[in-house]
């Protein structure tokens, strides 16, 4: 029996151990705001918070978060409003959306662990996720004025 | 987007699907006398133009004003920017506007087939008639109420006034009675003057949906659940053309979770959109799907498609162009000007396949209850995707409702509804059962439509003076056609009006030809389609020949514009037009002059570089819409190109959304990156080599331009034709990028994509 924490939720879970946390949140657990984009953590679509850490949760078997807190865009916050997310709607970031779950995670992350990164500090911390539409200028830009206001909290 | 089901054809559907409260203005302009005359822009595709407020817009009591967007919303921002459209016209407050996305059908809602850039080109007009007409009827609404001349009444922000009187009624309170109101003619619905506008041209709405996309909340095909739903993937062919001989479903059987294997039929070549066939894996969630088909055992017969490898492929293509092709185009004499050239330069260019890769993979879903099929799909076609899923079923169109989701990417290959039509089959296959079919990334990678790949042969003349007196231009490509029906062989007439047939030269001799390209795999729109390879060679073939007259490139591309006209294109041989009227979209070489000047003045075109730094430009008409691009490079001395800035200039007539206009810019600079620098699909022995983001590179943070800056011309006057967004940004990057090469490292890369071994240095 494996159980874990999801956006504040205990889950227990008997089935397959090797399933990828991705499927168990997505199938399992119905949080679909977690993407599926190459099962082999290539694109970073997938990327939820593990015990406070960016994960591909595509790689990762459902067993190895056992005992876990995971946090999926669904729980970042309760009405969508931390700063990232916010500055994601005010530069209008997103275009078909689809990797932006993965981005402002991936983004949440980096603000968490390096609240003034440099541009080499982003684009080293963000390459792993691919945006197909080409929102990165703008991803860049939302994360350095969250970073300049100091509110990643 | 909490309703995906507004559904079908009856007014009480309609309403139900609205919500409860829900008032359809029941008016709508009576359609154009039907005519003659070839039909152009959206009359001239399947299901035209609908602008019946009564079935794009709903108004509730309390106010709410639902309008419905019929375009699949894949990225480009359509979501918000055509209903933006409804609501200014109607003087609607966007924020008690809600959007629905419509399902497929084109009778109902016209033209949905969301693809070549035509959206707003195709929609804007009636979405304003649209608009113009509900506001047109609220004002009449309020004028009976007050039983004063409409004359003095006005709609602005969401109520109408009584100007005498400064009365208001909110557009909830005339909602009853405008719904009783006739329809009101053309003239009365007054469009506004531009400005009047409200949204249109400003870009300050954000997204519509801009919180359900930073939230996780927004529903992509992927996102799909229903109750009892099953989960598929399909082990399919790994050679177009081949089929399943026997497998041997045991091991699969065992894993937990599955369910059952179904094999499904292979279409023959030319398969169009159905499904490629194999052996489908049905399980009760994805992962177990997944472990599934690893554990089948499948022999397959490869058909005649096992020999198509991608280096061979490329010897045959440079062979065809070597030899003269079928001509398309000609003026003047081209031989005997090269022959009496002062000097002559030649070169080939190559393009490989490109997978469009949308990061969300083609899903779709199925059920079918009490013989009415249900369908949920990421689809950029869904009345076509319809139709193919009624034709598998043997149901009535009318039997089968297809529901859009958001689209996570399409770059056209959700226009193709291969991944629809599997979902239903299966379904079918398990007595109507909910069945959702995910395709993997390496399913997508390897089971694609894929963007052609190209050898394109150029030779020039110059004269003593250095004046571009002689063109000949060999292009060999696989055609989009070959999936359809017997294989062409040669560029489809729409292929060859994609930025090679219309070539807007002053050149006295010239001469387009087309080289025979048989198709081994299925070749599919990708955005922009044979713009790219055409683009690529055009424009890189400029300034080549610029270097060789030893003349600024700007000022030699500007030449061989020549002055400002208006091209027919059927003087150039082009009978497609993107579709649209000669008349309305000629070809101005006046405003592909314009966007040269602007970009390179605003790039700062001519300044100084140190070695390994360079500017590059190209220009490129497409999609009815003219883009010039600069882009400057850094070229390390391992080869690593990285890209300082990328400047932009734009002409695509009037503008709607600007904001959006930018970002479709953005993301092109960045999908034609991808192009240039790293993309590719390659064949060996028929099968597709790459499997993953891995071996198929596509552009990330980290080379991604740092500056992107760009420019749209100016275009006050909203009754102009508007030209198209998502796609003209593309063709010009990949050649500005590799000029810029040339300029910063003296290497001229004709090799997609570009070779950083070839640009070492150290």
């Amino acid at each position: 029996m494996i159980t874990l924490t999801v956006n504040g939720q205990r889950h227990r879970y008997d089935g397959d151990p090797d399933m990828p946390l991705l499927w168990f949140l997505r199938d399992e657990l119905g949080l679909t705001g977690t993407k599926f984009g190459c099962g082999e953590a290539l694109c970073g679509a997938c990327t939820v918070h593990l015990d406070g850490s960016a994960i591909r949760s595509c790689q990762m078997p459902v067993s190895a978060a056992d005992g876990s807190t995971v946090i999926t865009i669904e729980g970042l916050s309760a009405e969508g409003d931390h700063p990232v997310q916010q500055l994601w709607r005010s530069l209008n970031v997103p275009q078909c959306g689809y990797c932006q779950s993965g981005q402002i995670m991936q983004a949440v992350a980096l603000l968490a662990e390096n609240p003034n990164p440099s541009d080499a500090e982003i684009d080293a911390m963000m390459s792993g996720n691919i945006c197909r539409c080409g929102t990165y200028p703008r991803i860049r830009a939302a994360i350095k004025e969250v970073a300049a206001k100091g509110i990643t909290r | 987007m909490s309703k995906l089901q507004i559904a079908n054809v009856s007014r009480r559907s309609f309403l139900a699907g609205l919500g409860a409260g829900g008032l359809v203005l029941a008016v709508g302009f009576p359609h154009a006398a039907l005519s003659e005359e070839k039909k152009y822009g959206a009359d001239g595709m399947p299901g035209g133009t609908v602008d019946n407020p009564q079935i794009f817009v709903a108004l509730a009591e309390d106010g709410t004003v639902s309008i419905v967007c019929h375009r699949s919303e894949m990225g480009q921002g359509v979501l918000t920017s055509l209903p933006m459209v409804v609501a200014d016209e109607m003087e609607a407050d966007w924020q008690r506007v809600k959007v629905l996305q419509a399902p497929g059908d084109e009778i109902r809602f016209g033209n949905q087939n969301t693809d070549g850039s035509r959206s707003m080109r195709h929609f804007f007009q009636p979405m304003r008639r649209c608009g113009a007409s509900a506001r047109a009827m609220l004002e009449q609404a309020a004028a009976a109420q007050w039983g004063v001349p409409v004359g003095e009444v006005r709609a602005v922000n969401h109520e109408v006034i009584h100007r005498t009187s400064g009365r208001r009624l909110g557009f909830g309170e005339l909602a009853r009675r405008a719904a009783d109101l006739p329809v009101p003619s053309q003239e009365m619905a007054r469009l506004k003057t531009p400005s009047e506008f409200r949204y249109v041209g400003k870009g300050e709405t954000g997204l519509v949906n801009g919180h359900d996309l930073t939230t996780g909340r927004g529903r992509y095909g992927i996102d799909v659940r229903l109750p009892g739903m099953l989960y598929a993937v399909v082990a399919r062919p790994p050679v177009y053309g081949g089929k399943m001989v026997s497998f041997d479903a045991a091991e699969t059987l065992r894993v937990p979770g599955v369910i059952r294997v179904v094999p499904i039929d292979s279409a023959p070549i030319p398969s169009g959109f159905l499904p490629l066939g194999g052996v489908a894996v049905i399980a009760r969630n994805t992962w177990a799907a997944i472990k599934g088909r690893e554990a089948l055992k499948i022999v397959w017969e490869d058909g005649p498609n096992a020999v198509y490898s991608s280096d061979t492929y490329k010897t045959v293509l440079e062979q065809g162009v070597r030899r003269p092709g079928k001509v398309i185009r000609v003026q003047g004499d081209v031989d005997r000007a090269l022959a009496a050239a002062t000097t002559l330069i030649e070169a080939e260019y190559y393009a490989p396949h490109l997978a469009q890769a949308p990061m969300e993979p083609p899903v779709a879903t199925a059920r079918i209850v009490n013989g009415k099929a249900e369908v949920w799909a990421c689809t950029q076609a869904p009345q076509g995707a319809r139709d193919l899923v009624a034709k598998l079923l043997g149901l009535p169109v009318s039997d089968v409702t297809l529901n859009v989701t958001l689209l996570g990417g399409g770059f056209g290959r959700k226009s193709k509804a291969d991944f629809v039509a599997e979902a239903a089959v299966l379904s079918k296959a398990m007595d109507g059962a909910p069945v959702k079919v995910t395709w993997t990334r390496t399913d997508d990678l390897r089971h694609g439509y894929y963007h052609t790949v190209s050898v394109e042969r150029l030779e020039g003349g110059l004269d003593r003076a250095g004046r571009p007196m002689a063109w000949r231009h060999r292009s060999a490509s696989p055609s989009i056609a070959s999936i359809f029906g017997p294989d062409p062989k040669y560029q489809a007439p729409f292929e060859q009006g994609l930025g090679l047939i219309n070539l807007p030269f002053a050149v006295p001799n010239l001469r387009l030809e087309i080289v025979e390209a048989p198709a081994h795999t299925r070749i599919g729109w990708l955005r922009s389609v044979t713009n790219i390879p055409h683009a690529f060679a055009i424009q890189s073939f400029v300034a080549e020949m610029a270097a060789a007259a030893k003349r600024d490139h700007k000022d030699f591309l500007l030449d061989l514009i020549g002055p400002p006209r208006r091209i027919d294109p059927a003087s150039m041989n082009d009978g497609f037009n993107y579709g649209e009227s000669p008349q309305q979209y000629p070809l101005d070489t006046g405003r592909l002059r314009a966007v040269v000047e602007r970009v390179t003045r605003e790039a700062g075109w001519g300044r100084k570089l140190p070695m390994g730094r360079g500017l590059g430009l190209a220009a490129h008409y497409s999609f009815t819409t003219y883009v010039a691009v600069v882009v400057e490079v850094v070229v390390d001395k391992d080869g690593t190109v990285t890209i300082p800035r990328v400047d932009m200039a734009v002409d695509c007539g009037p503008v709607v959304n600007p904001e959006r206009v930018r970002s479709q810019m953005e993301g092109a600079a960045l999908f034609g990156c991808g192009i240039a620098l790293m993309s590719g699909i390659t064949f060996r022995n028929g099968q597709v080599e790459q499997n993953n983001f891995d071996s198929y590179l596509v552009p990330r943070m980290e080379a991604a331009p740092r500056d992107i800056r760009v420019y749209l011309q100016p275009a006050d006057d909203y009754s102009q034709p508007l030209g198209g967004v998502g796609e003209p940004g593309v063709p010009p990057m990949a050649p500005a990028l590799t000029n810029a090469i040339f300029a910063a490292t003296g290497k001229r890369m004709r090799t997609l994509p570009v070779d950083a071994g070839l640009l070492k240095t150290d």
